[in-house]
């Protein structure tokens, strides 16, 4: 059993490995407890495939894609609000739009580029064995940022999130607040990306937190339970891909489903 | 801790306040004064335009014409507080009495700030007061209808708040759970605030306001219930056939 842990650990790309997994095992489900709750699930599907244009651009002019990713996440989160707001559209109408348009422009951009070289099935389902120590980087600095904001803003996070309405009376601090939730929510799917690929890097941000709901009562507490199911789904995955030469981000997404599956399934009743 | 603050003598006043809402006209030429210390209730039928009445207060939709003014009361300070109809609150949030009470308290904590103990001595105080300080560890979707805006009230008490604008937050409330809000409500105003109910049902409650606006997209009458009850002035805001008066002068509405 000792082996099973360690031995994979005498490879650097390993360790790597494990660091990018409870880094998207804990940031991807404390963001998504706000997404379980607030219903931002599509959301956080279009961003994920609306970053796919950026990482492009990353890869055209070598750029790591994690950070050329970010600045496409963090306009479309900007965008959705924008363009609901100024077409009187419904929020999943204007991630609709958004989301295919950027998706569509990435996948031309792959088309019309074959110079770079980017396999699409790594984007899509995500190859955490490759991940770089710039990538590593990168999502410390990301992990830092989000947290610290996560921190901050704690109360007014839960305000605007339990009572919009009564929030932004008090100020315009509560759309500002939405704005930089969607902006945290854009950073650590760059994160999730690199682990789970645009696909499935759903499943790391839904699936812990959704089964942290059913767990515990208060929110706190569900961020708390969510990132530890994260965790031991990421990490558990990265070790079932490595003994078992399959595909990581589909192990991390199997190992959070079926912790989610026993919990539905031993649950005696719904939350009221 | 004493959870009334000094509320200095607020006051609001509406001049001629028309709103549109997807092009049609939702209130029109709305004038009204409000003085420190006063509980009104705001009444009308449904889509009389009562809670776009108070977003327009509570600066949540534009004024086409006319001006709402709200003298010494800092919106961003905390000293208007809102108390939302039930089915605009996100219930799947997963939050305490306690969380929701302390809620109040971040217009003064700002951005980074965490609570401190004088805020969590404010919160159990408050929490005292609308007799919920037992449940304040229960989740609010455990609480009943008048519990839950007991708990919002709360809310308003830690946020020091001068205005109080309450959206139809009686309905779905029973007789007796509203007895209990009205009694802290009207503690509410005693102590110098502006406490505005939206309502529709006017059985139970029409003789506990200081003064009434009656509305029906433009004001059908507005002052102390007694003179505002009148028949001509029901049949503006339910039609001919729609109420009947009771005795004591409270109308109640019949259809």
């Amino acid at each position: 059993m000792i082996d099973f842990v360690v031995a994979p650990l005498e490879y650097s790309f390993m360790v790597r490995a494990l660091i990018g997994s409870v880094l998207v095992g804990v940031m991807c489900p404390l963001l998504g407890a706000y997404v379980v709750t607030r219903n931002l699930a599509f959301m956080g599907d279009a961003l994920a495939h609306a970053v796919l244009p950026g990482m492009v651009v990353g890869f055209m002019v070598g750029i790591n894609p994690a950070i050329a990713a970010v600045p496409t996440g963090v306009s479309v989160a900007v965008l959705v609000r924008i363009v609901s707001r100024r077409g009187g559209l419904s929020a999943d109408t204007s991630i609709g739009i958004l989301f295919a348009a950027m998706f569509a422009l990435g996948l031309v951009m792959l088309a019309t580029s074959p110079t770079i070289g980017v396999d699409m099935e790594d984007l899509l389902l995500g190859q955490i064995l490759a991940i770089s120590s710039t990538d590593i980087y990168v999502s410390l600095g990301i992990t830092i940022v989000v947290i610290l904001g996560l921190f901050a803003l704690h109360h007014w996070l839960l305000f605007a999130s339990f009572d919009p309405v009564g929030s932004q009376v008090v100020g315009a601090r509560a759309n500002v607040v939405d704005y930089v939730l969607l902006v945290m929510l854009a950073l650590v799917i760059v994160i999730g990306i690199q682990a789970a690929g645009i696909v499935l890097v759903m499943a790391m941000l839904v699936t812990p937190a959704a089964t942290a709901y059913m767990l515990v009562r208060r929110f706190v507490s569900m961020m708390m339970v969510a990132a530890a199911i994260g965790t031991a789904a990421a990490v558990t995955g990265l070790y079932i891909s490595y003994h078992f030469n399959l595909p990581a981000g589909p192990a991390m997404t199997l190992v959070a489903s079926g912790i989610f599956v026993l919990v539905v399934s031993f649950r005696r009743k719904a939350r009221a | 801790m004493n959870p009334a603050p000094n509320v200095h003598g607020a006051s609001m006043s509406l001049q001629d306040v028309t709103v549109e809402l997807d092009g049609h006209m939702a209130l029109s030429n709305v004038t009204f004064d409000v003085h420190a210390g006063t509980l009104m209730g705001v009444v009308g039928p449904n889509g009389a335009g009562k809670s776009t009445l108070f977003n327009a207060i509570a600066g949540l939709l534009p004024v086409r014409r006319g001006k709402v003014t709200l003298h010494r009361v800092d919106r961003r300070s905390g000293a208007l507080a809102y108390v939302p109809q039930q089915e605009s609150v996100n219930w799947r949030f997963p939050v305490t009495v306690m969380d929701v009470a302390m809620m109040g308290r971040c217009c003064k904590l700002g951005w980074c700030r965490r609570p401190g103990k004088r805020d969590r001595e404010l919160v159990d105080a408050c929490l005292y007061r609308v007799g919920l300080w037992d449940h304040r560890s229960a989740l609010m979707t455990e609480l009943s209808g008048g519990q839950k805006q007991r708990v919002f009230v709360a809310r308003a008490l830690t946020q020091e708040a001068s205005v109080l604008l309450l959206d139809e937050a009686f309905s779905g409330v029973d007789v007796g759970a509203q007895e209990g809000l009205i009694e802290v409500l009207q503690t509410m105003k005693n102590e110098g605030r502006i406490v505005l109910l939206a309502t529709h049902d006017l059985t139970n409650l029409a003789g506990r306001f200081d003064q009434v606006l009656c509305l029906n997209r433009q004001v059908c009458a507005c002052g102390p219930p007694d003179q505002v009850f009148t028949s001509e002035v029901m049949e503006k805001l339910y039609g001919a056939h729609g109420v009947r008066l009771t005795r004591d002068g409270s109308g109640s509405e019949t259809r």
